[in-house]
């Protein structure tokens, strides 16, 4: 196991749990109910995932109940394209989500499966998403991509944004 | 790095007694013998945990030839390490991006119910 992150107030807290899944802890300062509703609206997804450094949403869609789909597209500042979509599995409103994740570009083979839980304390919500990656391939592939580079140049470029906009935060 | 090694890195770290072993390892090297002596554990079971840390590239065996002593090799750690920062960095940016929508949304809700009565 391999935990990076500092365990402060707002600091996100990585850990890989295990050789097929990796666990993401984030606290919020906001209830719950809020957090639930800003990571399964459109309008509101679209204000924070993926956004940033000249990457523009296209598609935004999420139709939030049991075997219902979401699909998210966004376009690069060259034109590149990254796409990715699932099917909601769970759905408890608003503390569990499961739902399963595939990305269009074949750098990996197979979904994942994302469970999301929201616990509230005192104002507060703890959010741990736990990424569990089906098949070895589909894990030596999402580990192979930001890894060795080149796999998916998007997703490249993506990770050279958020570089660069974390670098200027700083000074 | 290849994927097959990362695989082998993260997959040698998910136990406890593994990471035990490494977190000794890092304060000098030492035999199978004094790996052996702070777990409740037999030799052998000691072995086969080495085995597989040596496999992930994560420990070598040093020279002396009685002895035998495992020691760290941190490179493979680091890039572990190295990869799970920037997955980190990816998310901690979406994030940050979320925390200003909540703040917003704060605000804005009580507003919202007040135009409403």
């Amino acid at each position: 196991m391999i935990t990076t992150g500092q365990n402060e107030k707002k600091k996100l807290l990585v850990t890989a749990t295990s050789d097929r899944e990796i666990t993401m802890t984030r606290v919020f300062n906001a209830p719950r109910s809020m957090v639930f509703e800003a990571m399964t609206k459109p309008e509101l997804i679209k204000r924070w995932l993926g956004a940033f450094g000249g990457w523009k949403w296209v598609v935004c869609e999420v139709d939030l109940k049991v075997g219902g789909a979401y699909r998210y597209v966004w376009q690069g500042p060259n034109g590149e394209k990254l796409a990715m979509g699932g099917i909601y599995r769970e759905i408890v409103r608003p503390e569990r989500l499961v739902y399963t994740e595939r990305f269009d570009e074949s750098w990996y083979a197979g979904d994942a499966v994302d469970t999301t839980v929201l616990e509230e304390k005192n104002g507060k919500t703890t959010v741990t998403t736990t990424i569990r990656y089906e098949s070895k391939e589909a894990r030596d592939g999402v580990l192979k991509s930001p890894m060795e580079g080149g796999v998916s140049k998007g997703y490249d470029k993506l990770e050279e944004l958020l570089a660069a906009r974390l670098a200027g935060v700083d000074k | 790095m290849s994927p097959r090694h990362l695989d082998a890195t993260f997959a040698a770290l998910a136990d406890p007694t593994r990471r035990a072993i490494l977190a000794r390892l890092a304060s000098g090297e030492a035999s199978v013998g004094e790996l052996a002596k702070p777990f409740s554990m037999s030799q052998p079971a000691i072995s086969k945990h080495l085995k597989v840390l040596e496999r992930a590239g994560l420990v070598s065996r040093g020279r002396d030839a009685q002895r035998r002593p495992r020691r760290l090799e941190a490179k493979p750690l680091a890039e572990a390490t190295e990869w799970l920062e920037r997955y980190r960095e990816f998310w901690e940016g979406n994030y940050q991006r979320l925390d200003a929508l909540l703040e917003e949304m704060k605000t804005k809700r009580p507003r919202q119910r007040r135009s409403k009565r």
